[in-house]
């Protein structure tokens, strides 16, 4: 009352109505829960990472990183998971980047609008929501067992170490079916990270490349693709991060979780250069792989191989990382240097 | 390039082999069902075959609710199997214990597991996510947001193993023993369905909020510049504004992580433990479909037998949930999306 009647000599202060106070606290209340979820997430993944460190302390050691599983956990180490989780991986790159960019490529500049590419295009989002244990099964069903139709219809392949040039037609729980898996798994992920990069090249681009005769394919080779390279290794080798650490499949085509062997008995790079026979070896063999590991420690309720999986976790981890920041660095490179 | 043909091979596969196995599972059921309803009226005792030993760890209490099932009287000593029959237990059953001598095919109880680790997932990654989203294109800095999404991503990253691991070894012992056993007496499994859908809630975090954030960063300017211009709180522009028009696509982004909950299989196999029950208490042992079918391929099955059968049907089972899910929200994003220009 008296503010109001103390006139113009001095501004009153102005009356703020309390329901715009009260709103105004609200919306600082609102940013603040959203700032402490926003939060949250960064909470977990330092309370991941600690409790994974601490657990596997003293764990990790050169002997963990050079020694076969073992049933005793002071002498268990993964170097088994680390030769089946690299070989994996290369071989699953290798299948599903060309064909992945061969669709991106003939969807993006060859394909036209027509129901069927649109019909492919709703398909592809819906595989990539396919849980990752459906592959698992289909990989079972299809390369495992190869629907049972060479007969032999053991779990384990007989004898999958003496492979020297042969190639056992169902092809088992061996190195070839997990990366057919997985690369059924990774396909939609790099087609559509393929599809996005070749999206952003400008047409002038394509157009400049017309103009000066060059033919389609000339201008795809020379124009589209270089272009589009950066984000198509990016989305790749993020794709690649994402089957390295995928253990449902795995687990569903029947890899052993405790095996004294590296794939074509490479257990170190000299091997690779002494004995190449070894290499066709490679695709046939049995194989571990990193995750398979940790769970299969994870599974056992001695507080020591829980420190196991924990240290494997360390290692799988580290690996990622490396990985990731590979696909950091190629962003930031080649955005520096392509500009139009 | 024809290629992507083999990506619609690779569905046409899936579901025509998922579904014929679904079929013989059916009939293999059917098959089961008939030997025991033979069983319990006791007249072919010799028609009893292959009582399988069961070699997984499944808790000793044998399924005793065998007579209390509502079975049909059946009036020939060796009933027909039927696929309408079998079909029907799948559906409706409400046991599930194809690994026993006496079988019950019944899908509900791993349904229910399934949901209850997805549920609690979506009550903590919903709020949540959605939230940090809000948090990211509202207010935060650009700065901030350099920092924060490439935090999220590393957290979207992490292999599913690891957050099991997590479950089991932190989460349980260190948040929710302490929380609901000490604090508010709840009794605890060291499986329970709650770690489970706690950390399944934290995967879902990054989808839900990178993806409700570039819905909501493509709210024009205009819309908001409005709502200022009409005297609004930064609170009023952000929910009773931007929310609703990029609702749609938040909402697309909320089936797509409920149904990635729904298929995330580790780190719910490793904390939710493997016993099948019709329950909703959170703190208890449970098993969803993706952990039934990890927990039969890593016993050593023999093709052909049902329990090995069995995985194809709950597979197909939980594929054509998740792919509704899926389609429900490119759906939901098409039909309900507000164009602005």
């Amino acid at each position: 009352m008296s503010q109001e009647v103390s006139g113009r000599s001095d501004w009153p202060k102005p009356k703020v109505p309390l329901v715009v106070v009260l709103r105004n606290q609200f919306g600082r209340a609102f940013e603040w829960i959203c700032l402490a979820s926003t939060w949250v997430g960064m909470v977990v993944l330092v309370v991941l990472l600690a409790s994974v460190i601490w657990k596997s302390w003293g764990w990790l050691s050169w002997d963990f990183l050079s020694h076969f599983d073992s049933f005793r956990p002071q002498r268990a180490g993964i170097l088994a998971g680390i030769w089946g989780s690299l070989w994996l991986i290369l071989l699953t790159t290798l299948i599903s980047v060309p064909v992945g960019v061969g669709a991106a490529l003939y969807l993006e500049e060859y394909a036209k609008g027509t129901w069927l590419t649109r019909l492919i295009q709703i398909n592809l989002s819906n595989l990539a929501g396919v849980p990752s244990i459906v592959y698992g099964i289909l990989g079972l069903t299809v390369f495992v067992r190869m629907f049972g139709l060479f007969g032999n219809n053991t779990v384990v392949d007989a004898n999958p170490f003496s492979v020297t040039g042969r190639i056992p037609l169902p092809f088992g729980s061996t190195i070839i079916s997990g990366a057919l898996t997985l690369s059924l798994l990774a396909l939609p992920v790099v087609i559509v990270a393929t599809q996005e990069a070749l999206r952003a090249v400008p047409s002038s681009l394509r157009h400049a490349s017309y103009a000066l005769g060059a033919t389609k394919w000339q201008t795809i080779r020379h124009q589209v693709l270089p272009a589009a390279m950066p984000g198509i290794s990016t989305g790749v080798i993020l794709a690649m991060s994402r089957a390295v650490g995928e253990t449902a499949p795995l687990v569903m085509i029947g890899i052993p979780t405790y095996l004294a062997a590296t794939p074509g008995d490479i257990s170190n790079v000299k091997d690779l250069v002494t004995n190449p026979q070894a290499l066709i070896d490679v695709p046939f063999s049995m194989f571990t792989a990193l995750p398979m590991l940790i769970y299969n420690w994870v599974r056992q309720p001695r507080e020591d191989y829980r420190s196991l999986a924990a240290a494997g976790i360390v290692v799988l981890l580290v690996f990622l990382m490396v990985l990731n920041s590979v696909a950091i660095y190629i962003r930031q490179r080649f955005q520096k240097q392509i500009r139009w | 390039m024809l290629s992507i043909l083999t990506t619609v091979g690779i569905i046409a596969v899936l579901v025509t082999e998922t579904y014929s196995f679904f079929q013989m599972a059916a009939v293999e059921i059917a098959k089961r069902d008939a030997a025991e309803v033979a069983q319990v009226s006791a007249v072919a005792r010799s028609k009893t075959t292959e009582a399988r030993s069961n070699g997984k760890d499944a808790p000793g209490d044998l399924p005793e609710e065998g007579e209390a099932v509502a079975k049909p009287v059946v009036e020939a000593a060796v009933p027909q199997p039927s696929m309408r029959r079998a079909f029907l237990e799948f559906a409706t059953g409400t046991e599930w214990a194809p690994q026993f001598a006496e079988k019950h095919f019944g899908i509900l109880p791993l349904l229910c597991g399934t949901l209850l680790v997805a549920g609690i997932a979506s009550l903590i990654g919903i709020p949540i996510g959605l939230a940090s989203a809000m948090y990211l294109s509202e207010y935060a800095t650009p700065r901030t947001r350099s920092i924060v999404k490439p935090i999220l991503e590393v957290l979207a990253g992490i292999p599913t193993v690891v957050y099991g691991y997590f479950a089991l070894v932190f989460i349980t012992p260190y948040l929710l023993r302490p929380i609901f056993s000490s604090l508010l007496g709840f009794e605890v499994d060291v499986y329970n369905a709650a770690s489970a859908g706690v950390t399944v809630g934290i995967m879902i975090i990054p989808t839900i909020s990178s993806m409700s954030e570039d819905v909501l960063r493509a709210v024009p300017r205009g819309l908001r510049e409005a709502a200022y211009g009409l005297g609004s709180t930064k609170f009023d522009v952000s929910v009773r504004v931007v929310l609703p028009a990029a609702l749609s696509g938040i909402f697309a982004s909320f089936l797509l992580a409920v149904s990635r909950a729904i298929g995330e299989t580790m780190a719910v196999t490793i904390a939710a433990g493997q016993n099948p029950q019709l329950t909703l208490n959170p703190f208890l042992a449970i098993e969803s479909m993706t952990a039934y079918i990890v927990n039969v391929s890593m016993g050593d099955t023999p093709a052909g037998s049902v329990e090995y059968t069995s995985i194809y049907a709950v597979a197909m089972t939980l594929f054509l949930i998740t792919l509704a899910t899926n389609i429900l929200s490119q759906v939901v994003l098409r039909r309900f999306r507000e164009v602005y220009q």
